[in-house]
C-alpha cells in the first residue's frame, strides 16, 4: 500500500491508515452504486415507451393477422362486435379530426390572443391574476369538464339551434377547445416573453404601436414557439378522451358534421373497456389497433413540433 | 398650409392606429373572460346541481340503485389508496431521475434518449397508458385489475410532470453551493442528500402535488384498465391492529375512483343520478383545485423568498 496522496498520512499509524483507506474505498463503491440507482431510475420512463411500443404493437399484430391492413383504412363501417364484423378506422377517426378541428377552431385563437395580450398589453396586476387562474382552468379533471358539456353547453346550445341532438360533436368540442386555451396560450407567451426587449425597442422608436409591435415584430420571432404550442394542442385534442365519451356519443358514425353525434377512437376505447370483452377476443385487440393509430398520429405531432422547434429557434 | 395639413393627416393616423390597440386590449379581455366566465359557470353549475346532494351520508355511503342514499365512500376510498401507491412509486422515481439528469449525466446519446423520450412521454395521450397498463400489468405481470395496477399506471403518467419540476428546481441552484460542498471534500452523493436535494424541495413539491392533482381526476387510464364502475365494498384496510400491523391485500382488490364514480353517474338517464354526479364532481373539482392552488401559493413565496 504506496502512500495516498495528500498528507492525511503525516503522524498517522499504519491501522488508522488502512480503516481510512477502507473507509474511502467503501465511500467510492458507495457513489458508485448509487449512481447506478439513479441512473436505473430515469430507464424507467425509457422502459415505459418501450413498453407501450411492445404491447400496442403486439396486440395490433394479431389484430392485422384477422382484419387485412388495406379493409382497416378503407372500410366506410366500424362494427366490430357485431356478427357482421367491419373494422374501418376511418368512421373513428372521422369523429376524432371533426371534434379536433372545433377544439382548435376555440383554442388557437383565444389561446393566441389571450398571450399576446398576456405578453404584449396587460398590465402587471392582470397578469399576476390571469395566469394562476388559467392554471387552474387546466387543471379542472376532464370528467368535470364533460358534465359540463353535456348538460350546461348543449342545452345552451339547443336554445340557439332546437335541432341539434343531446350528444354532439360540437359542444364537446367547444369545451375541449375552452380546456385546451391554457396549454396553448402558456407555451405561446412563454415563446413572445423570450423575444429580447431591444427588437420590441426598436419597433416602438420608429413609432409603431403596441398592436403593431406585437403582430409585425414579436409574434414573427416567437414564432417557432407559438407553433409548437399550437402543435402541443392538436396532440392534446386527438387525444382527449372522457369529454368525447360523455358528451359526442358514442356510437360509431362516418361524418365530418360537427351537429351530429359520433364515437371518437379514445371514446370506443373506453366503451369497449366499461363492457366485459374476454381477453384476446378480437374485440379485445381491436382496441390496441385503435390505440396504435392514436398513438403514431401523436407522435408524428410531437416529431414535427420538435422538428419545428429545432429549425425555427432564432437565436439572438 | 401644406405643412398643417400633413400634421392633421398624421394625426388621423396615429389616432387610428392608437384606436386599433384599444380594440386589441379590449379583445384580449374579452377572450381572457371567456376562460374566466366558463370556469365560473362550470363552478356554479356544479355547485348548483351538487351541493344539496352534499353531506355526510354522501360521503359515508356506498353507491346504491337508488340515488337518495347512494354515496362516494367506495369512490374516494379507491381514491385515496390508488393516490398512496401513485405516491409511493412516482414520488422517489421521478425525483431519482431528475437528480440523475441533472447532476450525473454525462452528455451522451444515452442521456439524450432519456431527455427525448420523456418530453415525447409528456405528450401521450393518457388513454394510451390505460392499454400500457392493460396489456402489461393486468395481463403479463397479472395484477388483475386493482388498486396496484390502477396506481402504477397513475405514477408512469405523472412522471414526467415530476421529472421536469425537479430538474427546473435543480437547475436553479447556483453552482457555487456545489463548488463549495466539494471544495470541502463531500461527494457528489452527499452534495445532492444535504444540498441540492432540501434547497430544490419547495419546486419539487410544487410538481408532485400538480402531478398528484392530476392523476386524481384522471380518468381514462383507470377506466381502460377494467376498474369497476359499481363497487359496494372497501378494500381490506392497510394498518390493522393484531402484528403486522400492516396489511397489503388491499393493494390486488377491485376498486374504483372518484372521477369513475361520477362518469358512470353522469351515464345514467335519471336526473337523479345526474345531481350525485354533480356532486361527485363538485367534491372532485374542490380538490383538485385546492391541490393546483396550493401548488401556485407554494411556487410564489419560493419566487419571493429565495434570492441566492
Amino acid at each position: 500500500m504506496s502512500a495516498v496522496p495528500g498528507d492525511i498520512t503525516i503522524g498517522m499509524d499504519s491501522a488508522t491508515l488502512s480503516t481510512r483507506l477502507a473507509h474511502r474505498r467503501s465511500r467510492i463503491v458507495r457513489e458508485r452504486i448509487i449512481e447506478l440507482v439513479l441512473f436505473l431510475a430515469a430507464l424507467v420512463s425509457v422502459f415505459t415507451t418501450i413498453g407501450i411500443v411492445y404491447i400496442l404493437i403486439k396486440e395490433s399484430v394479431v389484430f392485422f393477422q384477422e382484419v387485412p391492413f388495406w379493409d382497416f383504412l378503407t372500410d366506410t363501417q366500424w362494427t366490430p362486435l357485431f356478427s357482421d364484423a367491419h373494422f374501418g378506422i376511418m368512421v373513428l377517426l372521422s369523429g376524432t379530426l371533426t371534434s379536433s378541428v372545433v377544439a382548435l377552431l376555440v383554442a388557437i385563437p383565444l389561446g393566441t390572443i389571450i398571450a399576446i395580450y398576456l405578453s404584449e398589453f396587460a398590465p402587471f396586476w392582470v397578469r399576476e391574476v390571469a395566469k394562476p387562474f388559467l392554471e387552474l382552468l387546466g387543471g379542472v379533471p376532464t370528467i368535470v369538464y364533460g358534465y359540463f358539456a353535456l348538460l350546461f353547453v348543449t342545452p345552451l346550445l339547443q336554445k340557439i339551434y332546437p335541432g341539434l341532438p343531446g350528444f354532439n360533436l360540437l359542444s364537446a368540442g367547444i369545451v375541449m377547445g375552452i380546456m385546451i386555451i391554457p396549454y396553448v396560450s402558456s407555451i405561446s407567451e412563454d415563446a413572445m416573453r423570450a423575444v429580447p426587449m431591444s427588437l420590441r425597442e426598436g419597433s416602438y422608436a420608429m413609432g409603431a404601436t403596441r398592436f403593431q409591435t406585437a403582430i409585425k415584430v414579436v409574434v414573427p420571432a416567437a414564432i417557432s414557439g407559438i407553433a409548437s404550442a399550437y402543435i402541443l394542442g392538436i396532440s392534446r385534442a386527438v387525444g382527449e378522451t372522457m369529454i368525447l365519451a360523455v358528451a359526442a356519443g358514442q356510437q360509431p358514425n362516418l361524418t365530418f358534421n360537427p351537429l351530429e353525434p359520433a364515437a371518437t377512437i379514445t371514446a370506443y376505447i373506453v366503451q369497449v373497456a366499461l363492457g366485459d370483452l374476454p381477453h384476446g377476443s378480437i374485440g379485445y385487440q381491436t382496441i390496441f389497433a385503435a390505440g396504435l393509430t392514436l398513438m403514431l398520429f401523436t407522435l408524428a405531432c410531437n416529431i414535427g413540433g420538435h422538428v419545428l422547434r429545432k429549425s425555427f429557434r432564432e437565436t439572438y | 398650409m401644406e405643412y398643417a395639413k400633413d400634421l392633421n393627416e398624421i394625426r388621423v393616423l396615429i389616432r387610428r392606429h392608437k384606436r386599433w390597440d384599444m380594440v386589441f386590449g379590449l379583445c384580449g379581455l374579452l377572450a381572457l373572460m371567456i376562460g374566466v366566465l366558463t370556469f365560473v359557470a362550470l363552478f356554479a353549475d356544479m355547485a348548483v346541481d351538487g351541493v344539496p346532494r352534499l353531506g355526510w351520508d354522501f360521503l359515508t355511503s356506498f353507491p346504491s340503485r337508488k340515488p337518495q342514499q347512494a354515496g362516494i365512500l367506495s369512490a374516494w376510498v379507491g381514491s385515496a389508496l390508488v393516490m398512496l401507491v401513485t405516491a409511493f412509486f412516482a414520488v422517489p422515481l421521478g425525483v431519482a431521475s431528475g437528480i440523475y439528469l441533472e447532476e450525473y449525466a454525462a452528455k451522451n446519446w444515452v442521456t439524450d434518449i432519456i431527455e427525448i423520450n420523456i418530453t415525447n412521454l409528456a405528450g401521450v395521450p393518457s388513454i394510451i397508458y390505460g392499454l400500457l397498463a392493460l396489456g402489461l400489468f393486468v395481463y403479463t405481470f397479472g395484477f388483475g385489475q386493482s388498486v396496484l395496477s390502477a396506481g402504477l399506471t397513475l405514477a408512469l403518467l405523472i412522471l414526467p410532470v415530476v421529472i421536469v419540476a425537479t430538474r427546473e428546481a435543480i437547475r436553479s441552484i447556483p453552482q457555487g453551493i456545489r463548488e463549495g460542498a466539494y471544495a470541502l471534500g463531500a461527494t457528489q452523493w452527499q452534495v445532492c442528500k444535504d444540498h441540492i436535494v432540501p434547497y430544490s424541495m419547495p419546486g419539487i413539491l410544487t410538481g408532485i402535488i400538480i402531478g398528484m392533482a392530476r392523476a386524481i381526476g384522471e380518468t381514462a387510464p383507470v377506466i381502460t384498465i377494467g376498474a369497476l364502475t359499481f363497487i359496494a365494498f372497501l378494500p381490506a384496510a392497510p394498518v390493522q391492529a393484531e402484528p403486522p400491523f400492516l396489511n397489503f391485500e388491499w393493494l390486488l382488490s377491485g376498486f374504483t375512483v372518484m372521477p369513475i364514480q361520477m362518469f358512470n353517474w353522469t351515464s345514467r338517464p335519471e336526473a337523479a343520478f345526474l345531481h350525485n354526479a354533480a356532486a361527485a364532481g363538485f367534491v372532485l373539482v374542490l380538490m383538485t383545485l385546492g391541490m393546483n392552488g396550493l401548488a401556485i401559493w407554494l411556487r410564489y413565496r419560493l419566487r419571493k423568498k429565495i434570492k441566492w
